[in-house]
């Protein structure tokens, strides 16, 4: 039996500004990402990783092509159904982090949940376990501000994955963050996608972050130039 | 759904208390200021009718010489009693009060206070809008003989009796001794602000002959019956006044006749001038603190941009991220203006203590400033979100 993919590229083009300043930065890009897959794609500064990203993660939309999500036609949908799909089955990390300021920790992984309308009590205590799953016990009240990179990231991590997300997107996670920190946060994102099975897309292009996802795609001038298996996609248990 | 908003909104206004108190003290003073000046301005419009009236309704004055500008008079013979009777015949005329005044230093006992004697008769009482607090008007015979009688206004019986009782007593003007037999009700403050209650009544021989020494009156203080034309009456008097004092055709009048009504026209379009230039000073703090809510909103747009870009991220949808904005320009905008009212309020009761003006409560102008402040607060929190919340995801989240 054949599921269908979680998320699939066909033909995608994504084209920045018009006429003589129009950028391609994809083109003719088809991508298939199954559940449970830890993917990360690589490429250098402006190769249109990130573009892909925010297109997979429904932030920006492609200039032409197809977008499936689970068979269902993105492109089709409407800003409001894309941000209930983005509600229900997707986690975004940033480079940035992009907490929201001077909020706690535990406000800031308590929001998606509020868009969920989970009652408050619910609400707190699965933040509370999501921010103890990455290793967060005892900062939930400090804000961004008080905490180092490294938290924060894993404050974001937290925000994330409260909601059980079918996929995680992370933008360059490590870019901000040492070596030590960034192993920490692969680690936790690898333990998530083994653990609770969570798909993850992830851009970097730090090779040594490379070596934790299971499949690894390498963008060029806005194509797919190589797409390599690292490990099955399924782990023998 | 809104319920979420709520909670969304308050956090926000929690976490950026600045931001917050600066907005709220926009709203503060815009409403506070207009809700005083106006307050404060029909306070004073209030009071300058109410002395008007205290003045006596259709009364004309008639002076001898005509105003030839600032206050200058060229000199012209005086009236007397025979004028008093022939004008007092001219239809539609209730009293005809002939004023003699003159000031003279009033002594009881140890006391001495320098005031205004008047010399009329009974008339004065209903051309002066006056009435006794105690006491009887003069009578006929003490009119017409010239007795020693005299009644008081309010501020000489303070100053010359203080609490004592008056009547009966003895009051020394120049040489003369009389009786009183009379205290004036109070009429407090004239609109020029002069103590209209500092006066001594006497009767008009008697001051003719004890005080003044001459038989002239100085001005007729005239009331019109209700529903005669005072226009008509006032042309009257002038014939009737220009023939008496044989003035010929060619010749301007040497006596004047004013209309109270006109000086209270005059005085309550000053009043209000007045007011309405508080009113565009007030408005003008409104724009200002207008302004100042519009500038802490667009600074922090950039900010916020970047926020509705994580909302949106992580799945709120464009209308929720609204309503949350909405809901925290509502509470804010209504905080302040209910702060600015309160402010006001105090503030208007205190000022209109100390400038003895009456409190006059105006719930037009505080709904009116309280509008205008809630919707520069609600139109410049939710207009800059409203075109953040269109934009996609990423670009919002990119926003520099």
């Amino acid at each position: 039996m054949s599921f269908p993919p979680l998320l699939c590229l066909r033909q995608v083009n994504k084209i920045y500004g018009t006429g003589t300043a129009a950028m391609q930065a994809l083109q003719d890009v088809n991508l298939t990402i199954e559940k449970g897959d830890f993917v990360a794609i690589m490429g250098p500064s402006g190769s249109g990783k990130s573009t892909c990203l925010n297109i997979l993660g429904c932030l920006d939309t492609p200039t032409s092509g197809q977008y499936l999500f689970q068979n269902m036609d993105v492109g089709s949908m409407s800003r409001n159904q894309r941000a209930l799909l983005r509600r229900h089955y997707m986690g975004f990390i940033f480079q940035g982090f992009n907490l929201l300021n001077r909020t706690s920790a535990l406000e800031n992984v308590e929001l998606p949940l509020i868009y969920r309308n989970i009652p408050a009590e619910a609400r707190r205590q699965a933040a509370l376990s999501a921010l103890q799953m990455v290793g967060l016990s005892g900062w939930e009240h400090h804000t961004p501000g008080e905490l180092s990179g490294g938290q924060q990231q894993r404050v974001a991590i937290a925000r994330a994955i409260v909601t059980q997300p079918t996929v995680l997107f992370a933008d360059e996670p490590t870019g901000n963050l040492d070596t030590a920190r960034s192993l920490e946060i692969m680690e936790l994102l690898s333990r998530f996608n083994r653990e609770q099975g969570i798909t993850i897309v992830m851009v970097t292009h730090e090779s040594e972050m490379e070596a934790f996802a299971k499949r690894s795609v390498h963008f060029l001038d806005g194509k797919v130039a190589s797409d390599v298996r690292r490990s099955p996609l399924q782990e023998e248990s | 759904m809104l319920w979420n908003a709520f909670i969304l909104a308050l956090r926000e206004i929690r976490r950026n208390v600045m931001r917050s108190i600066l907005t709220i003290l926009g709203i503060v003073i815009g409403v506070a200021a207009v809700i005083i000046m106006v307050t404060i301005g029909s306070g004073a419009t209030q009071q300058v009718t109410e002395q008007i009236a205290s003045l006596g309704s259709n009364l004309l004055i008639v002076t001898p010489g005509q105003r030839m500008g600032m206050g200058q008079r060229n000199t012209a013979p005086p009236f007397d009693e025979d004028d008093v009777v022939a004008v007092g015949n001219i239809y539609g005329i209730a009293a005809v009060a002939p004023v003699s005044r003159s000031s003279a230093t009033a002594v009881v006992g140890n006391n001495n206070w320098s005031t205004t004697t008047v010399g009329s008769d009974n008339a004065y009482f209903i051309a002066g809008n006056w009435t006794l607090e105690r006491g009887r008007e003069f009578t006929e015979s003490e009119l017409r003989s010239g007795a020693a009688v005299c009644i008081l206004g309010h501020t000489v019986k303070n100053e010359l009796f203080g609490g004592q009782n008056a009547l009966g007593s003895k009051v020394r003007l120049k040489k003369l001794s009389c009786t009183v037999i009379g205290l004036l009700q109070s009429k407090g403050q004239s609109t020029m602000g002069n103590d209209q209650d500092d006066l001594i009544l006497l009767p008009l021989r008697t001051f003719q002959r004890r005080i003044a020494g001459s038989r002239d009156i100085n001005l007729l203080q005239i009331s019109v019956r209700d529903g005669y034309s005072t226009e008509k009456v006032q042309k009257e008097i002038t014939s009737l006044l220009r023939s008496r004092r044989h003035i010929s055709v060619s010749e301007d009048d040497d006596f004047s006749v004013m209309d109270m009504k006109e000086i209270s026209t005059m005085l309550t379009g000053t009043t209000r001038i007045l007011t309405m230039l508080l009113s565009a000073v007030a408005a003008v703090s409104l724009l200002v603190g207008g302004i100042g809510i519009m500038n802490i909103m667009l600074v922090s747009v950039t900010e916020r941009t970047r926020e509705i870009g994580i909302r949106l991220a992580i799945g709120a949808l464009e209308r929720e991220v609204l309503l949350q904005f909405l809901v925290e320009s509502v509470v804010l905008s209504s905080l302040g203006g209910i702060i600015g009212i309160l402010l006001a309020l105090t503030g208007s009761l205190l000022i209109a203590d100390v400038m003895d003006v009456p409190f006059v409560f105006n719930g037009g102008i505080i709904a009116i400033a309280f509008l205008f402040s809630a919707i520069v607060g609600v139109v410049f929190g939710y207009f800059p979100a409203k075109k953040a919340a269109k934009l996609n995801p990423i670009d919002a989240l990119r926003h520099e």
